[in-house]
């Protein structure tokens, strides 16, 4: 190695690996959510048939959902 | 406050495709987009399971980082929608779904992507029109009227269960607690790995 035997060639080399390294890509350390851009959305008891009624449209999602338990419909043994 | 959720019960699924029926005709999905589909692991072999997957509205949804015009939006509810005007079907939301929900019609020749479709959770979607618009750009709105998606509702075994998610949790449980297995496929040891050193799992799965 010839090459890096000067201390102007030494010097010469650092000067390109600092220099290419200021062309490094920031990296992003933090993740921001962008902000949602479309038409809002309604609550889902905003509906003709809830009309706002929050309550009485999650007790009737609740008894839905729980329709779905077999094992509350048919009688234990 | 209710935060809708599916699972699917796969020691309860036959592959009947009657979800991914029910969702095809209920909101009117164009030809070649599947909201919902049923995918069977190990086919043909003893002991094969099937389970139906569609988009499971992620609590930290990757569409929703990924999505370069932020067209995606979550419902009070729980429930991961998207704008279909703000959408510019650039497909990175497919790319980082781990479920393959997000689906895109061939619109034009050249086989050039249209706009980004998905299970709604039959909830409609964003803005407000006519009804025969929001139907025609996101099907049926069952939600506000006190009913569950449809797939789930038309599931003959009752494997698919949608709703609130600690209830349909809570119904899981208690099938794994009667039948005592059937949490080997969906559950905690299949997302976390069982315990080493005979530590007991965090959460109760029952007898596998």
């Amino acid at each position: 190695m010839r090459v890096l035997r000067t201390p102007g060639a030494v010097l010469a080399a650092l000067l390109v690996v600092v220099g290419l390294s200021s062309c490094e890509e920031q990296k992003v350390t933090r993740y921001e959510p962008g902000k949602y851009s479309g038409a809002p959305v309604a609550s889902p008891w905003d509906s003709p048939q809830y009309g706002g009624k929050q309550a009485e449209w999650e007790a009737a999602i609740q008894a839905r959902t729980q329709g779905q338990n077999d094992y509350a419909r048919i009688p234990a043994k | 406050m209710a935060r809708m959720k599916f699972i699917c019960d796969a020691n309860r699924c036959i592959e009947c495709n009657g979800c991914v029926t029910a969702c095809k005709n209920a909101n009117d999905v164009p030809w070649g987009v599947n909201r919902r589909r049923v995918v069977t692991l190990n086919d043909g072999v003893p002991g094969e399971r099937s389970i139906s997957v569609a988009c499971m509205h992620c609590s930290d949804a990757p569409c929703m980082a990924v999505c370069p015009v932020d067209c995606f939006v979550r419902s009070e509810d729980g429930v991961v929608l998207h704008d279909k005007d703000q959408c510019i079907g650039c497909g990175y939301c497919l790319y980082a779904c781990p479920f393959g929900a997000p689906q895109f019609p061939q619109a034009g020749a050249f086989g050039a992507r249209g706009k980004m479709d998905k299970c709604t959770f039959c909830e409609g979607g964003p803005g407000k029109g006519s009804e025969e618009a929001q139907y025609g750009k996101y099907g049926q709105n069952r939600v506000a009227q006190g009913k569950l998606p449809l797939c789930a509702e038309m599931c003959s075994t009752k494997a698919l269960l949608a709703g609130d998610g600690d209830v349909i949790a809570n119904i899981f449980r208690e099938r794994v607690t009667v039948r005592g297995k059937g949490s080997e496929v969906i559950g905690w040891a299949t997302a976390y790995g069982t315990p080493k050193g005979g530590s007991t799992p965090p959460a109760s799965e029952g007898k596998k």
